[in-house]
């Protein structure tokens, strides 16, 4: 009966973003699986621990602070080097997107570097910087540079040329045309640019972490294998599996933010 | 044609409407604003390549008159109106705007798509218009006022991705407006729009042409608009002005005898068979 009666007052608290919790129900329901079967004894422990045995280690090694130095150290990284290199894929997008000139002088190089696995740099990367932290970041950098540079320059190319004549007959000069028309013009195709580095940025992380590292959540999990400990390595996938949600989402939020005025994302972001 | 008879029903509702239409407005002189500039184009050509589309046209444009240009796709009709636009330069020959040119005169073009920045709400394109006044602190006002002169105040918030066709059309129309342009030239504004729509476009379009003054030059390729809108229709064959018009009929024009006659003199000129 009370129900009944605070029924609109009711709905006014339902939870305001059903769908965020919505799709984390998967993972739930994998983890709780998962926590059955390994209960149960179908699943080795030694192969596969339990997700509360990784829960404990987790804890652990959060307490000892090992776990929080190695994430940020690896964050970090990502951090910087997505920096670097989408800094510098960008600038180069913009002035091959704006002049026919630098793109006649500098797209075809780029071209050529860009069909070489930028993995397979590695152990030039390792002769030329060591094992140091510049290694790590030439690599992410090298690895974000290119999705960011390409998206950013077909982005400027697809700018719709009767905006930028309407611009120009309204008297808007070079600089003013450029801000208001040919660069949110280019941005949603420079946000698929974004994306698609992020996962090359993790991708690119884990790699150069687990070949030649003395931190970070690759040196974590490579030193954790030398001692058999699978936990801290499951640990390490699932904290990867994590950061690349929280990247992905990051720019997500700010693909609303920045596109509202794009028909598809006229609904509330998810 | 059904669009014709849909246009005498709504001609008349609209000057219902708007009693101010009825006046006799039709001339040029009656009208208050009168800051249109006379247009003079002399020996005007132009070639891309090898391929000449206009060659040493000349005409002149009384300040203020509503003119329309129309002729089949490939007279030449956008390129003539991309040149006084100032879009284009001419191969050969000159265009002038009384004492002025193309950059001072204040000429506004109106396109046949909106051509609206997406990424700018209604208002900020609105006052795209300005150009370089934008920065002026009753630039804001001043795009308000164009926004209510389209009838869309409403709208001032909205991204144009969820207007209409034709409120798209008008929000263009506002932009070309804001700056109160001296000359407004209008690329087959109406082209994209559905019957209805474009009827209430006409009657906004002679609305605002009536209130401002500014020297209209219409390109279309629908006789009956460039008769119902323009005091003076040029009919544009390869290049040349083959017929030149004058339509002395009062505002707002219904579908009268008068108009159906003009109307089939133009046609028979464009479709070139003499009866």
């Amino acid at each position: 009966m009370t129900t009944i009666e605070l029924g609109p007052r009711v709905r006014s608290f339902r939870l305001p973003r059903a769908p965020d919790l919505l799709q984390w129900a998967v993972p739930l329901v994998i983890i709780v699986l998962w926590q059955l079967l390994s209960t149960a004894g179908l699943i080795s422990t030694r192969l596969l621990p339990a997700p509360s045995e990784i829960a404990l280690v987790g804890v652990k090694l959060l307490k000892s602070g090992e776990l929080g130095r190695n994430i940020l150290a690896s964050f970090w990284r990502a951090i910087a080097g997505f920096a670097i290199g989408g800094g510098v894929g960008f600038v180069f997008g913009l002035a091959n997107g704006v002049s026919r000139l630098s793109n006649r002088l500098t797209d075809t190089t780029l071209q050529m570097v860009r069909n070489v696995p930028h993995l397979a740099m590695i152990p030039l990367v390792i002769l030329w910087f060591g094992i140091d932290e510049a290694a790590k970041l030439f690599l992410v950098a090298l690895g974000v540079f290119f999705p960011i540079y390409l998206n950013t320059l077909h982005g400027i190319r697809a700018v719709d040329p009767q905006l930028i004549e309407m611009g120009r007959s309204y008297g808007m000069d070079n600089r003013e045309l450029f801000r208001r028309v040919i660069f949110p013009g280019a941005l949603p195709s420079i946000f698929v640019g974004v994306r698609f580095a992020l996962g090359i940025m993790w991708l690119t992380l884990i790699v150069a972490e687990t070949i030649a590292a003395s931190s970070g959540l690759g040196y974590m999990a490579m030193q954790a294998r030398e001692f058999m400990q699978t936990d801290v390595v499951v640990l390490c996938i699932l904290i990867y599996a994590l950061l690349g949600k929280l990247a992905d989402s990051t720019s997500r939020v700010l693909e609303h933010l920045l596109l509202a005025w794009h028909p598809a994302y006229q609904e509330a972001p998810e | 044609m059904t669009t014709g008879s849909l246009e005498t029903v709504l001609a008349g509702v609209r000057a219902a409407e708007r009693p101010d239409l009825r006046s006799d407005a039709g001339s040029v002189r009656a009208r208050a604003g009168g800051k249109g500039v006379p247009i003079t184009v002399r020996g005007v050509g132009k070639s891309f390549g090898a391929h000449q589309v206009l060659a040493n046209l000349d005409l002149h444009i009384k300040a203020g008159q509503f003119v329309a240009i129309v002729g089949r796709s490939g007279s030449g009709k956008s390129t003539l109106l991309r040149l006084i636009a100032g879009l284009d330069t001419p191969t050969t020959g000159s265009v002038s705007f009384g004492d002025a040119d193309a950059r001072t005169a204040g000429v506004r073009i109106m396109f046949q798509e909106p051509r609206l920045l997406p990424w700018a709400r209604v208002l900020s394109n609105v006052e795209v218009g300005l150009g370089a006044e934008r920065k002026r602190a009753d630039a804001r006002e001043r795009a308000v006022r164009a926004l209510h002169e389209v009838e869309l105040d409403a709208k001032r918030d909205q991204w144009p991705a969820v207007l209409s066709g034709g409120q798209r059309q008008r929000v263009a129309l506002a932009r070309a407006l804001v700056s109160q342009p001296r000359v407004l030239v209008l690329d087959e504004p109406l082209g994209a729009l559905d019957a209805l729509t474009r009827i209430t476009m006409q009657g906004l379009l002679e609305r605002v042409w009536l209130d401002q003054g500014f020297t209209a030059i219409l390109v279309t390729h629908d006789v009956s608009e460039a008769v119902a809108l323009a005091d003076r229709v040029l009919v544009l064959e390869d290049g040349r002005i083959v017929e030149d018009i004058q339509v002395n009929l009062k505002r707002p024009r219904g579908r009268s005898g008068a108009v159906a006659a003009i109307e089939d003199t133009i046609l028979r000129e464009l479709l070139g068979k003499p009866e």
